[in-house]
């Protein structure tokens, strides 16, 4: 199972380690081309409009609509997550508007209101280590979508088919579980996709 | 529980900076081209550090009105920078809201003898440093993350990489050192035991480390992240070119890019004149910023 980690800018190094140690294989995405032979891919964390601007510049924008075409599963974390609703809050345009949800940028506050708490999420851990940066929270899961978890009351975490969402960072933690519940949705998207 | 300010939260914030561009800016409509050209975060100042050099006199923190215009400008983080020592100036930007504290050499230090004890601020700092041991000795009073100095607002990228190359040769140094060396090493470099400890075991900071001090140039930006810059600071490199816009799009692209020496070479073509820059040598002992701080 190979699993790229976009790397225009943000926690690339942290996700691979992490999807390293949760069992699969991870690579490094700048170029397009290194899409082709992916399973599946994490959109990090970072800054989301840098990222946005240069997901636009290198042509990511029609790769990755390709790709989830492909019913590959992909994975964003606070900006990834950002980057992959159909809805924001305050702005005209999404970036992918692939996941049917609405969020909200910089939702909590500032830096100094940034934080890290143990949270419940359903079918990863009843005790995950979430840390919250300048973090975004989930406004709404529409359709079909499922709400994993939740802190004071905001939505936090969803999944929307072959599409996952973390408004926190699990991979700023040595806890690889949500990582795991990823790569199992990968596996399943594999086996739906059996050999002709 | 929930809990603010940890180590976790305040070097978790840097590791989301990492190849990406922070720039300085001195109003909001700097701030808007920086954020539109796809900075990560801007520095909000009074005066980009080659005319604080130009100026003379005693540099302080920002006028708090440019701060809180940048503040409400862009979406991006903002940072600020106080001076050495200076924990109220520190005090004071953080209850202002500002993401990102610089205790900066560009600015006149306030304390000849001690820097901030940043571990006592919920909001993270960043401080530059020449060597291991500095960068360590930063990192043990609380900073989150590291830059090098360089020589600020000189557009002369030869200090930042003199430092750089510093740090990772003694990184590598102390990565290869048997563990009975730790301790007179530590002794050397005037380093806290535990993270020279952490270096050896890791082979790298604790924290993420930027390059700053002189890049004026997208090919400067990408050198920098070859010798192992995890990000890149522009201070005066930006707005003190002929064409800011396009300056400060090509160097963030020339960031992410740092291999694809065609792409620095397209985006690099018809930005006209970089910042005017200074040879290091023309620099008088009293007005080399590095030599602030310890």
């Amino acid at each position: 199972m190979k699993i790229g980690v976009l790397a225009l800018q943000g926690a690339v190094a942290e996700h691979i380690r992490t999807l390293k140690q949760a069992g699969a294989e991870a690579v490094a995405v700048k170029k397009v081309e290194e899409l082709r032979d992916l399973d599946g891919l994490v959109i990090p964390g970072g800054e989301s409009t840098t990222i946005g601007k240069m997901m636009r510049k290198y042509g990511f924008m029609e790769a990755l609509q390709q790709f989830a075409a492909e019913k590959k599963p992909i994975f964003g974390t606070c900006a990834g997550a950002i980057l992959l609703a159909k809805e924001i809050v305050g702005q005209d345009e999404a970036h992918l508007g692939l996941m049917d949800i609405t969020v909200e940028r910089n939702a909590y506050g500032r830096q100094k209101d940034s934080f890290e708490v143990s949270l419940p999420i359903a079918g990863v851990a009843p005790d995950f280590p979430a840390v919250f940066i300048r973090a975004p929270y989930i406004v709404e899961v529409r359709g079909a979508g499922q709400v994993l978890a939740k802190y004071d009351n905001k939505i936090v975490a969803a999944r929307d088919g072959q599409f996952l969402a973390a408004a926190f960072h699990p991979e700023l933690t040595e806890d690889c579980r949500f990582h795991k519940y990823f790569l199992d949705m990968v596996k399943e998207s594999r086996k739906d996709k059996a050999p002709v | 529980m929930v809990q603010v300010g940890t180590d976790r939260v305040k070097r978790g914030m840097a590791e989301m900076q990492k190849g990406g561009v922070i720039m300085d800016v001195v109003n909001a409509e700097q701030a808007k081209i920086a954020e539109a050209a796809g900075a990560v975060a801007v520095m909000a100042l009074e005066r980009v550090p080659s005319d604080i050099r130009a100026a003379g006199g005693v540099a302080r923190m920002a006028d708090l009105g440019i701060v809180e215009e940048v503040l409400k400008a862009v979406s991006i983080p903002v940072m600020a920078k106080a001076r050495i020592g200076h924990f109220v100036e520190a005090r004071v930007l953080e209850s202002m809201g500002v993401d990102y504290l610089d205790e900066s050499e560009v600015l006149t230090p306030a304390d000849d003898l001690y820097h901030i004890n940043k571990k006592e601020f919920t909001v993270p700092f960043v401080c530059g440093a020449r060597d291991l041991g500095e960068a360590l000795r930063r990192i043990g009073e609380g900073a989150s993350m590291i830059r090098t100095k360089g020589e600020p607002g000189t557009g002369n990228i030869v200090e930042a990489v003199r430092h750089m190359r510093t740090m990772q040769s003694q990184i590598r140094k102390v990565q290869s050192m048997s563990y009975d060396e730790l301790m007179a090493e530590a002794k050397t470099l005037g380093a806290p035991y535990d993270l020279l400890e952490y270096v050896h075991k890791n082979g790298k900071l604790p924290v993420v480390n930027f390059a700053a001090g002189g890049v004026a140039t997208p090919s400067d930006a990408a050198l920098m992240m070859h010798l192992g810059a995890d990000g890149v600071f522009v201070g005066s490199g930006i707005f003190k070119s002929e064409n800011p816009e396009k300056f400060a799009r090509a160097i963030v692209e020339a960031t992410t890019h740092y291999t694809d020496y065609e792409l620095i070479a397209r985006v690099s073509k018809g930005l006209g004149t970089p910042m005017t820059g200074i040879e290091i040598s023309k620099i008088g002992d009293a007005d080399r910023m590095q030599d602030r701080g310890w």
